[in-house]
């Protein structure tokens, strides 16, 4: 069509990075109305101090990684195999403690892991080609495969205060790994909206061909984000690692990824890529979290939790594009 | 006088702030061309929408044969025997082209198997009529089609039993000469059929040359309607405007800096030694036909395609693309044919489309500088006079014209060496144009090489200082501006076969 009205006034300015819209505080609802459910379910227990840090520890590993799914996302990206890299950085870590019998230089290792890992994802995607959902579905099975092949399919204990003190020691009454998550919120927030190459991912998200002709190096681009979706699902890896003293193939990190997905689209990534906040999906990551421990509390079975999240996810997914049907995005 | 085949009678609508139609009357009758014209955001759109069942107008009707309708759906309209050919033909591409024309109307035997005979033989029978047999065959699948032929299918969709009104909604800016001409033989053909057309465009000449008569909007307002005997180009203009228009270009001369950008034998998988220079402060135009390749070199310019031999040059050093980025790090600007899919982020705001280029000048070690950012932004926003309400106001929802201008000021910002213009006023309306072409003259004024592609002749013979034109690949001819004519560009772009290629130089 030829005409555009264009108008003197419009509604709020759309600006490229985040901003708190309608979807968060919807969001916010959400999560006020489930905490009054599971508040009134089980007053006795959810409200304490001790369940709300269990939340809040329970949070941090899928907090980790939907804040980098969401830079996934956000690029026109999916990354299905963090679940299995937690797993492996977790058995990388255990090895390297046996080997070395240094903490620092163990929890390097599993680092490295797991960027090494999140690097072949990137690598794979943008020099196969391959679409990566395709390319991080086939590591997901890859690394898990090699995660138990580290051990025969068992875990491996770690012995070593330090890495026991980062799973149970606390700051200011909040445990490390809260503090963490915090820290890595904050990060990701000025990273999404106050530097360049944040705002770059946008645009490479929201147009590739556009974003490339602008001058963005957008390969150099992509195997950075799922490098950097790796490394953060190390960093989860580190947290599981320190909290179960040991390296666990696939227990404490299978799924994982299906929920950080979840967490992200609920948070209002669009998978079309361009769009999507850290914030939106922390709280995304919250009312996951609030639900598990709900359901737990009030004793559904685990079966049902499954259901439910699986539900949860595509329930977002339809909310999200009747959203866009009527924005006319 | 005869009762119009559709008429509509003092029909308003509003959206919003915005009055897109206003107390609009105009009657269409059986074999009558009637040009549409005005600028973007005259209403054009917004009264076809009407007239489709899309938009229901606040006031006024719509009468079929003298008779008030509700057009209350596209499918209400299309029951009338009203039919709106769109700019952007919608063909499924992995149909075949019989299904193309037919779909939503396809027969079935026993009502479940395709009956293909009977979709071959009526598919047959358009194509015959329409005189392209010998490109379009029933059974092939519509992917890869060129753009005329996809609207010639989109037609013939149109013109399945019953239509009445037939209306083109800028059928011309993607097809070349040759297919527009075939395009106004079918125009005349339905006119002689006695079928009511409208015809919308922004290319004046081909309105005087097929129109019996025209309607001119502007503000949502009919301003005129004359028979097209009673109007020229410059009448034209002027309604469409409201005001007079000087002269579109002002031809001076340049002073010629150092060779900006050399190609020397340039081969990529698409067009075969390609040699040229652009100096600072020159216009170098490309013409030739669609597919002649023009967008190609640019492609090879900018780092899109790979060299397969040849070489080229910046500011006298061996430039060897790999990506964009590597274009734009060595003073390289494309402004890129499809603004919207290829230039412009939509839905972001106009400050992040213009500091898209320039994140060293509106940040500090890698954070941005807002302060800096807006300032920049607001400076090149201001000096190209971009329309906008404000510099957070998303690109998407400006007008074509000013989103081009948003581009322009993007690479302003940038303040390139090269700047290759890939069709820089494809869907502008005249008066954005005329501001388009003075940036262009500025910018060479002011020392950038430009290198400009363009299917406009008028745009590329008035603006350029020398045109080379392409054909098949290559360069077929080079002629300076004082020669070069419409004529003689096309003589060149249509050169057949193989014969020598030689460079005239005169």
């Amino acid at each position: 069509m030829t005409d555009t009205a264009t108008t003197g006034r419009e509604r709020a300015p759309a600006t490229l990075l985040g901003r708190i819209g309608a979807q968060n505080i919807s969001l916010l609802i959400a999560l006020v109305v489930l905490l009054a459910i599971f508040g009134a379910l089980r007053p006795d227990v959810f409200f304490t101090p001790r369940n709300l840090i269990n939340i809040g520890l329970a949070v941090t590993l899928l907090g980790i990684l939907a804040m980098a799914q969401t830079v996934v996302i956000v690029s026109g990206g999916l990354d299905i195999s963090v679940g299995s890299i937690v797993g492996l950085s977790t058995m990388v870590l255990a090895v390297a403690a046996q080997e070395t019998g240094s903490i620092p230089i163990s929890i390097l290792a599993g680092l490295l892991a797991g960027l090494l890992a999140g690097a072949i994802n990137g690598l794979i995607i943008v020099y196969g080609p391959v679409n990566a959902v395709i390319a991080t579905l086939g590591t997901m099975s890859a690394f898990r495969g090699l995660a138990y092949l580290m051990n025969n399919g068992n875990s491996i204990p770690i012995t070593g205060d330090s890495l026991r003190a980062l799973g149970i020691g606390t700051l200011f009454g909040l445990p490390f790994a809260i503090w963490l998550l915090i820290a890595a919120m904050a990060a990701f927030i000025v990273f999404t909206r106050e530097t360049v190459v944040g705002r770059n991912i946008y645009a490479l998200g929201g147009n590739p061909t556009v974003a490339r002709l602008a001058g963005i190096p957008i390969r150099r681009y992509q195997i950075s984000i799922y490098a950097m979706s790796g490394f953060a699902a190390a960093v989860a890896g580190l947290v599981l690692a320190s909290r179960t003293m040991s390296g666990q193939p696939a227990s404490g990190s299978q799924g994982l990824e299906l929920e950080a997905i979840t967490a992200a689209i609920l948070g209002g990534c669009a998978l079309q890529g361009g769009k999507g906040t850290i914030v939106g999906a922390m709280l995304g990551v919250l009312i996951i979290g609030v639900l598990n421990n709900g359901m737990i509390l009030t004793s559904v079975p685990t079966f049902y939790q499954l259901l439910a999240k699986g539900a949860l996810l595509i329930l977002a997914v339809i909310v999200q594009e009747r959203q866009r049907a009527r924005t006319g995005e | 006088m005869t009762v119009p085949v559709v008429s509509v009678e003092g029909v308003s609508k509003r959206f919003g702030a915005v009055q897109a139609l206003r107390d609009v009357s105009v009657a269409f009758h059986a074999g009558e061309i009637t040009a549409l014209i005005g600028e973007n955001g005259a209403g054009k759109s917004t009264l076809m929408r009407v007239l489709e069942g899309e938009h229901r107008p606040d006031s006024g009707r719509v009468l079929v044969d003298g008779q008030p309708v509700q057009l209350n759906s596209p499918r209400a309209a299309h029951g009338s025997g009203i039919r709106v050919i769109h700019q952007e033909p919608e063909i499924i591409p992995e149909l075949t082209v019989a299904e193309n024309i037919f779909i939503g109307d396809i027969k079935a035997r026993g009502g479940i198997f395709l009956d293909r005979a009977d979709l071959e033989r009526r598919s047959l029978e358009l194509l015959n009529t329409f005189g392209v047999v010998d490109v379009l065959s029933p059974g092939q699948r519509c992917h890869g089609l060129s753009p005329a032929l996809r609207q010639l299918i989109e037609i013939m969709r149109a013109l399945r039993p019953g239509a009445r009104l037939l209306a083109f909604d800028e059928p011309t800016s993607s097809l070349t000469e040759d297919e527009a001409q075939r395009l106004f033989r079918v125009i005349r053909r339905l006119k002689a059929d006695g079928v009511a057309v409208i015809y919308i465009s922004h290319r004046l000449r081909e309105i005087i040359e097929l129109a019996d008569r025209c309607v001119v909007m502007r503000d949502g307002s009919r301003v005129a309607d004359e028979p097209i005997a009673a109007l020229d180009e410059q009448r034209m203009v002027r309604l469409m405007v409201g005001r007079p228009v000087s002269d579109l270009f002002n031809r001076k001369e340049r002073t010629l800096g150092p060779v900006r950008l050399a190609l020397e034998d340039v081969t990529t998988r698409r067009v075969q030694g390609i040699s040229f220079e652009v100096r600072a402060g020159e216009i170098v135009g490309l013409g030739g036909l669609v597919g002649a390749g023009r967008t190609e070199v640019a492609r090879a310019i900018v780092g899109l395609d790979p060299l397969l031999s040849g070489q080229m040059a910046a500011g006298g050093k061996p430039y060897r693309p790999r990506e964009p980025s590597d274009a734009v790090a060595t003073g390289i600007g494309l402004v890129p044919e499809d603004r919207k899919q290829e230039a412009l982020l939509l839905m972001q705001a106009v400050r992040d489309n213009v500091s898209l280029v320039v994140p060293d000048k509106v940040s500090r070690y890698g954070f941005f500088s807002r302060r800096r950012e807006r300032a920049l932004v607001a400076h090149h926003v201001a000096e190209l006079r971009v329309k906008t309400p404000s510099i957070e106001q998303a690109v998407g929802k400006l007008s074509g014209g000013n989103q081009q201008k948003v581009v322009f000021a993007r690479w302003q910002a940038r303040g390139p060496a090269v700047l290759i213009l890939d069709e820089p006023t494809r869907g502008i309306d005249v008066g954005a144009k005329a501001e388009i072409y003075r940036l262009i003259e500025s910018l060479a004024d002011r020392g950038l090489a430009i290198l400009l592609i363009s299917s406009e002749m008028p745009e590329l013979l008035g603006l350029a200082d020398r045109v080379l034109v392409m054909q098949g690949g290559r360069i077929s001819g080079e002629l300076p501006w004082q020669v070069a004519s419409e004529e003689a560009v096309l003589a060149l772009a249509m050169r057949s076969g193989k014969e020598t290629i030689e460079r005239r130089v005169s």
